[in-house]
């Protein structure tokens, strides 16, 4: 009998396609998406090669990064933004591409309409010029950022030349208490790891806790394992997964279904395999959580006051604490909830997806936005939302003067025109609190869906049990 | 691809721990079509104030205004995938970054574009620091072949590389040149997929 295998040795397994003497792999890509940021450069390489694009049925592309979220009937005001996204069109018509164009009712952030649309299948391996690729790893799939040689790499050959990555397994036990949700747990875990802590590893998440996820909070999970320095991240698919896939336009059709179930049900760790680093985390030990500085890792419960540069574990960490406490203009033992907000971002890969939506409709019903906060909501797909405007949370957004706008990447990492204005502050549900992330000076604080709403309503970070 | 095989430089000092690709090149300057012409954008929040006018910055003091060589804190190049950010050091002249650790992309993007990213243990990486600290007194060199650094006071460190990168450095290597070498392995592997998942 051979030896108890990973979910990640077995996706790896079964697409290697060739393998040399010292453990280099020709790994088969069975997914592409395909963005306007990180591909010009890449078709210009096949044109300048005379190159063809070797399986154009097995990519998708889709303008995200730059799209307006407002006003899209006038098109695109920024001529740089412009240009990129009428490359991206021209490129796809050029080479044969399937494109969701800026107006296409399935448009969206490039790894919302991926699972969407059933472009994503457990056991596959899936790539992208995006670090949040790892998003597609919820489904069971191996999902990876990659640049845009690589990008170009795939569509030319779709292989990629890699190693396999080390495994590691992270276990929740338990149950969430009340008002935890997957973002509170993703950044929980990336506080506890480290934003290194994952380097050179995939990162399987396990236990009571994460099985009893859907698959959208799955995504919000492995979305975020590159925070934690992990390329990608895997959740076994289960019968949650198979009931999100069926009857997705891209979905396995009947007759193929139960070929496709019998197969992904192979997929699920060995009983006895073995990982390089276990981690084990107590739901029970998770409150919200807000990000204070700026890197993922800086992060605590609702209920916490802001650390100290002493509280570092070393000089590096130390002089890095005290410049994020002067970047994000806060004062060492501050109290987290009396940090006051400007704006509210809801949206992003990492949650733009209906179930965020209808979190935040929940904790805004029958409530009003703060005066002094603008809050803006931009859903993840076009798709995302007609089903939320199907479902009236539109109309409990505006009535509660939050700003219900079109869907992209938008103030995730304000490439458009969605941005902070030097020093203002930003409660948000999206993935990076890097400085200048959301506009040059902008103070980001990370969070889930719930505590945006709950903080665009107190206009200062608060805690969303206060508001269930 | 340049190839790279050894290099002597000054090399500049950057003492901070998880540069993110954001702080690298920020996102106005991902909006070109070209991979050329980044430099205007590298580290361009350090560099600038918020009217755009110079503020110091080490790769714009005259000691370290040609360095190749970058000496820097954990974990650089955390974050987006942005191939950016190898391009925008390249056009800045830096062929070698030397961190205690690397990001996962970050470091696999450079080896992609000529640039030798070495991850040292941090107390030489501190050692090396000290050294670069010394402005353009400090001459470093970088030999690939040998996996060797040798420091200005005539130290020798050895580093780590993997053979297949190292390979495709040294002679400048296109990787899709050689995957279209095996194109007969591809064409099995699909064909063999295709007979086992038909839903693909």
């Amino acid at each position: 009998m051979s030896n108890p295998r990973t979910l990640f040795d077995k996706i790896w397994d079964n697409h290697v396609v060739h393998r040399q003497d010292d453990g280099t792999c020709l790994l088969y890509i069975d997914r592409h998406l395909v963005h306007e940021v990180t591909s010009p450069q890449a078709f210009e390489g096949l044109r300048m090669t005379g190159r063809k694009v070797r399986r154009p049925e097995n990519t998708l592309a889709v303008p995200d990064h730059n799209v307006p979220t407002s006003g899209r009937a006038q098109g695109i005001a920024d001529e740089e933004s412009r240009i990129q996204v009428e490359t991206l069109s021209r490129n796809c018509e050029e080479f044969g591409v399937q494109l969701f164009g800026m107006n296409d009712i399935r448009q969206g952030v490039v790894h919302i309409i991926g699972p969407e649309q059933g472009f994503t299948l457990p056991g596959m391996t899936i790539v992208c010029g995006d670090s949040h690729t790892a998003t597609h790893g919820a489904f069971g799939s191996l999902a990876f950022g990659i640049g845009t040689s690589e990008v170009e790499h795939v569509l030319a050959t779709q292989t990629l030349i890699q190693k396999p990555a080390k495994n590691m397994r992270i276990t929740v036990e338990g149950d969430l208490l009340p008002g935890v949700t997957a973002k509170d747990m993703i950044l929980h875990i990336i506080g506890v790891i480290g934003t290194a802590g994952g380097t050179g590893y995939v990162i399987e998440y396990a236990g009571e806790a994460m099985r009893k996820l859907s698959m959208e909070g799955r995504m919000t999970i492995c979305n975020m394992s590159i925070e934690a320095g992990a390329r990608a991240g895997l959740i076994a698919p289960d019968e949650t997964t198979f009931e999100y896939i069926k009857g997705r336009p891209l979905a396995p059709k009947a007759g193929n279904w139960e070929q496709a179930v019998a197969y992904w049900k192979t997929l699920p760790s060995d009983a006895g395999a073995k990982y390089d680093k276990e981690i084990v985390v107590q739901a029970a030990d998770i409150e919200p959580q807000v990000t204070w500085g700026t890197s993922p890792e800086d992060v605590v419960g609702i209920s916490a006051f802001v650390p100290a540069p002493s509280d570092g574990r070393d000089a590096n960490k130390k002089s890095a604490i005290e410049r994020s406490l002067d970047y994000m203009g806060l004062k060492a033992g501050q109290r987290v909830q009396d940090i006051i907000i400007d704006k509210v971002f809801i949206g992003s890969c990492t949650n733009g997806r209906i179930e965020d939506l209808r979190e935040v409709a929940r904790i805004a019903k029958g409530r009003k936005v703060a005066e002094s906060v603008y809050a803006m909501i931009v859903p993840g797909s076009g798709l995302v939302k007609l089903q939320a405007e199907e479902e009236g949370l539109d109309e409990i957004f505006i009535e509660a003067g939050f700003d219900w706008r079109e869907p992209g990447c938008s103030m995730c990492l304000a490439m458009n025109a969605d941005r902070l204005s030097p020093g203002e502050r930003c409660a948000s549900t999206s993935n990076r609190n890097f400085e200048g992330r959301q506009g040059r000076g902008g103070r980001t604080h990370l969070l889930s869906p719930a505590m945006a709403a709950a903080a665009a309503i107190a206009g200062h970070l608060a805690d969303v049990r206060d508001y269930e | 691809m340049e190839k790279f095989t050894s290099l002597t430089s000054v090399a500049a000092p950057l003492p901070l721990v998880n540069i993110d690709t954001d702080m690298i090149i920020p996102k106005q300057f991902l909006k070109t079509v070209k991979r050329t012409g980044l430099k205007a954008g590298l580290f361009y929040e350090l560099r600038t104030d918020e009217q755009g006018n110079p503020k110091d910055f080490v790769l714009d003091e005259p000691a370290y205004k040609d360095a190749k060589i970058l000496v820097t804190g954990d974990n650089f190049g955390c974050g987006s995938s942005r191939e950016h950010a190898p391009w925008a050091l390249l056009d800045q002249g830096i062929r070698c970054v030397i961190a205690p650790s690397f990001a996962d992309i970050f470091y696999n993007n450079c080896f992609k574009n000529g640039i030798l990213p070495i991850a040292l243990p941090q107390e030489q990486v501190d050692m090396l620091m000290d050294d670069a600290r010394r402005g353009s007194n400090a001459v470093v060199s970088v030999d690939l072949e040998n996996q060797e650094i040798k420091g200005p006071d005539g130290g020798t460190i050895t580093f780590e590389v993997d053979a297949h990168r190292k390979h495709c450095l040294l002679n400048g290597l296109d990787d899709i040149g050689l995957t279209f070498e095996k194109a007969e392995h591809i064409d099995q592997f699909e064909a063999k997929r295709k007979a086992t998942q038909p839903w693909l």
